[in-house]
């Protein structure tokens, strides 16, 4: 017998999440035309984050994985963003 | 569920396992990235007035054309493991042969924009590189650096995905047993997860 | 597979038939036992290659000036002794050795999840570890950076770096697919009845150091990547003349390889953890507290990286910042310290060779923690930094505490894996020269070091020759015990006594099976105990 897990996700919400995405990147792109300094990064790395975390929710089924995973998932990017920041902690007041 | 992982052992097939051991490869390739977005954020820091003036020699045309192909292909992927989970084997099949279409016009993208840096003499241990200042030396090392090593991970992925389009073929990936699929689209997945840090990082912040 | 009603007859893993013979039916193994002893055996190799290249630093050392070779020579022996010892030995040592071995069968599972994957982590090994070795014989030279590689000197250097940074990056490929197995193996694979909170200890030390693998293995293959292609390219992430910053290649290696400590110390913890109550017949004291301290050591080991670059011109800030977090991270080891000895309070304690082992490990690493505080406090670090003493320190921690947990670990599952039982007296006397020998190689380090020796030099001043004399003389004593152990555990495994399934009256779950195992561990479903240490 097959265990199969999956949830099937229909080809219409797919398609509605590309819109999103494609949305999303045409905004980073006007976005970026400003020049506001740190401020226009923050908004690009902020859209970047959650066209990753619609990605990661949706194209990757990480909505109908368990609790545990999507802890871990989240775990993970915290770590890198600890990792990035401890190094700022030098380079910031060199 | 302990019980359902008894039943497991007995069969020697656990799906959840494949698709946990994925994820944690991801977990790893993040991290691998994670590595060089530290490096381009610390000399991003230093030089900023050289890496935005370099960042204006790439064709934001270009890489939007590369964002665009590439969230389209993972939404094709995604609708492929649900063609199969559907028991639509020739659907699955046209939609992993869009995945890699889309993945080849990336490459051939990257070809042409790799192709016209280096056409100009602008490639790693060059000699036009060695006259650069340091910070648009770094900001082209960079590029090349971590551009490639995403191109790599794309190649990687179409083999993946080859491999799945001919077990898809010869049915031996079905509704039955797609986890193979799975874990294929879930890895294609990251190659665009990068892709949508790198795009603005690279293209647009200048 | 077979039905699990009907009976099978019990074969043990050592004597199972499968589709290869001789050494191909080792190569092609899939069963997590036969590859824990692969690793065993070409751990053990590797080791004493580094030890007799240890042995060579350690002469060289007898007199000021020139001993028995060059300084160039030199520089490739400790280079080779390092990349050998922390990359080929102590990082895959414990873990993908006895967490092979014995991972599934504490937890009640026939094999680890993915036992192909496995069986091409051991492959991967090997060819890291070939080209390590060949690292050091192709022409151009051995490598002279040392074992950290660090940049602007090892991308400039005209030695073997790039064989030696590649052999590096596939080691670490192999790591980071056996973490990734257990981790899957301690979610998916756990018997029934067996939940997160009643596993052995050893386990979860495993649990916390895969995890450590999988999250800090790949950043120094970015950082080997990147190395091999400054010296390919000229890229000058790491020149300066370029631009780039050699203090960056330190973050990034350090950031990796102050975790790679805990993926050597945790499975080590861990192995005392199972040693010590068994031993004592007693409850391990504060199950939770030891079981979270694996998880808070991986997680906070993360973030300490910097100390190991108080004196290389990082911010004050970041070195406050990181001498702090390394006195927290000091907490959850000195917890499992704690409990180590509390346990073993009104037990019934039986004197063995295990236990041996394991005292002389909580002994060797409190000495070689408490110098750790020191070197972690920036004002004390700043006078001993690359001197002799954190040579002798991190020998304390790395060779006292994982070595010697390695040989715990070994005299204590001996019978379990060959179901033979070794010499107890011989044992305890290879224990005693060991311990001997050991104290006396690196103990007169720290004092040399505090007195300004400093370390991968290979001259030094007349004043520093006692304690040199006295600290080979000490080599060569540790030697002697550690050929006189191997003999006794290599005549016990093949022609000891038959060893009860029992021997130590231990109560988690490998003492329940037959004195070798079968192929798959459990012919029958195991029971699970709501505690693991059951012991009255």
């Amino acid at each position: 017998m097959a265990n199969n897990t999956t949830h099937t996700i229909e080809y219409k919400t797919l398609s509605i999440v590309l819109l999103v995405l494609m949305f999303l990147t045409f905004v980073t792109i006007e976005i970026t035309s400003f020049h506001l300094g740190a401020l226009t990064v923050t908004a690009a790395l902020l859209i970047a984050g959650v066209k990753a975390t619609i990605v990661m929710y949706h194209f990757m089924h990480l909505k109908y994985e368990s609790l545990l995973l999507r802890i871990l998932v989240a775990m993970v990017f915290v770590l890198f963003i600890l990792i990035v920041v401890i190094t700022f902690i030098d380079y910031a007041f060199r | 569920m302990s019980e359902h992982n008894a039943i497991h052992v007995e069969e020697h097939r656990d799906d959840e396992a494949s698709k946990l051991g994925m994820w944690l490869f991801i977990f790893t390739e993040l991290l691998l990235f994670g590595g060089l977005f530290l490096v381009y954020s610390i000399f991003r820091m230093q030089y900023h007035t050289a890496f935005h003036e370099s960042s204006l020699e790439l064709s934001v045309t270009i890489g939007a054309i590369n964002t665009i192909v590439l969230l389209f292909s993972s939404m094709t992927v995604a609708m492929s493991l649900t063609a199969i989970q559907k028991n639509d084997q020739k659907r699955a099949l046209i939609f992993i042969g869009i995945t890699l279409f889309c993945a080849a016009v990336f490459l051939v993208n990257k070809y042409f924009e790799w192709g016209g840096k280096i056409h100009h003499g602008l490639y790693p241990g060059s000699e036009l590189m060695a006259l650069l200042d340091r910070g648009h030396h770094l900001y082209f090392s960079l590029y090349f650096f971590m551009t490639g090593l995403h191109a790599l991970h794309i190649i990687i992925g179409m083999i993946l995905l080859i491999v799945c389009l001919f077990k898809v073929k010869s049915k031996n990936l079905n509704n039955k047993d797609y986890v193979l699929l799975e874990n294929g689209a879930l890895y294609w997945h990251l190659v665009d997860l990068i892709w949508i840090f790198l795009f603005p990082l690279m293209y647009l912040l200048s | 597979m077979s039905n699990s009603t009907e009976k099978i007859e019990y074969v043990s893993y050592l004597d199972h038939k499968g589709k290869y013979k001789g050494l191909m039916a080792w190569i092609m193994a899939t069963d997590h036992k036969k590859i824990g002893l692969l690793y065993m055996y070409s751990i053990m190799t590797f080791f004493f290659i580094g030890v007799i290249l240890g042995l060579m630093m350690k002469v060289e050392l007898l007199a000021p000036g020139e001993t028995i070779m060059k300084a160039q020579t030199y520089n490739g022996v400790f280079t080779l002794h390092g990349i050998l010892m922390i990359f080929m030995v102590v990082i895959p040592g414990l873990s993908a050795t006895f967490g092979n071995f014995f991972l599934p069968i504490l937890i009640g599972a026939k094999d680890v999840s993915f036992p192909k994957l496995n069986r091409f982590s051991w492959w991967i090994f090997i060819v890291g570890s070939i080209m390590a070795v060949a690292s050091q014989l192709l022409k151009d030279g051995p490598p002279d950076s040392g074992w950290t590689f660090y940049a602007p000197y090892s991308t400039t250097t005209g030695t073997n770096v790039i064989m030696a940074t590649a052999a590096a990056f596939v080691l670490g490929f192999s790591s980071i697919l056996t973490g990734l197995n257990f981790i899957v193996t301690v979610h998916q694979m756990r018997a029934p009845g067996m939940r997160f909170f009643n596993m052995p200890l050893f386990p979860w030390s495993l649990y916390a150091t895969a995890w450590i693998q999988l999250l800090a293995t790949p950043v120094i293959g970015i950082t080997l990547l990147m190395l091999i292609a400054e010296r390919l390219f000229n890229i000058g992430f790491f020149d300066p003349n370029l631009g780039g910053d050699p203090l960056l290649f330190q973050h990034l290696f350090w950031i990796y390889s102050h975790p790679a400590v805990y993926v050597m110390m945790l499975p080590a913890m861990g192995v005392i953890t199972e040693i010590i109550p068994t031993f004592c017949q007693r409850q391990i004291y504060g199950y939770k507290a030891v079981a979270i301290s694996s998880l808070a050591i991986a997680g906070v080991g993360f973030l300490v990286w910097g100390h190991h670059m108080y004196t290389s011109g990082m911010s004050d800030e970041a070195r406050w910042f990181f001498s702090l977090l390394t006195f927290i991270v000091a907490v959850p080891s000195a917890i499992k310290v704690f409990n180590w000895i509390t346990t073993m309070y009104k037990g019934s304690i039986d004197v063995k060779p295990p236990f041996l082992y394991a005292l002389t490990f909580i002994f060797l690493f409190i000495i070689g923690g408490t110098t750790g505080l020191l070197l972690g406090a920036v004002a004390t670090n700043v006078q001993v930094h690359d001197t002799a003493f954190v040579v002798a320190h991190f020998h304390y921690i790395i060779f006292g505490g994982m070595g010697f947990a390695f040989f715990a670990a070994i005299h204590y599952w001996l019978p379990k894996m060959y179901g033979r039982m070794y010499n107890f007296k011989i044992a305890n006397i290879a224990l005693v020269i060991n311990f001997i020998g050991f104290n006396l190689l690196y103990f007169p380090q720290f004092i040399i070091g505090i007195q300004g020796m400093p370390r991968r030099y290979f001259d030094y001043p007349a004043q520093f020759q006692p304690a040199q004399v006295l600290s080979s003389i000490g080599g060569f004593i540790l030697v002697i015990g550690l050929i006189l152990m191997v003999y006794n555990l290599v005549k016990g495994a093949r022609s000891g006594e038959i060893a009860p399934e029992n021997p130590w009256n231990g109560s988690t779950l490998e003492w329940t099976l037959p004195a070798t195992p079968s192929l798959e561990n459990f012919d029958e479903e195991p029971i699970i105990k709501e505690n693991p240490y059951d012991y009255k």
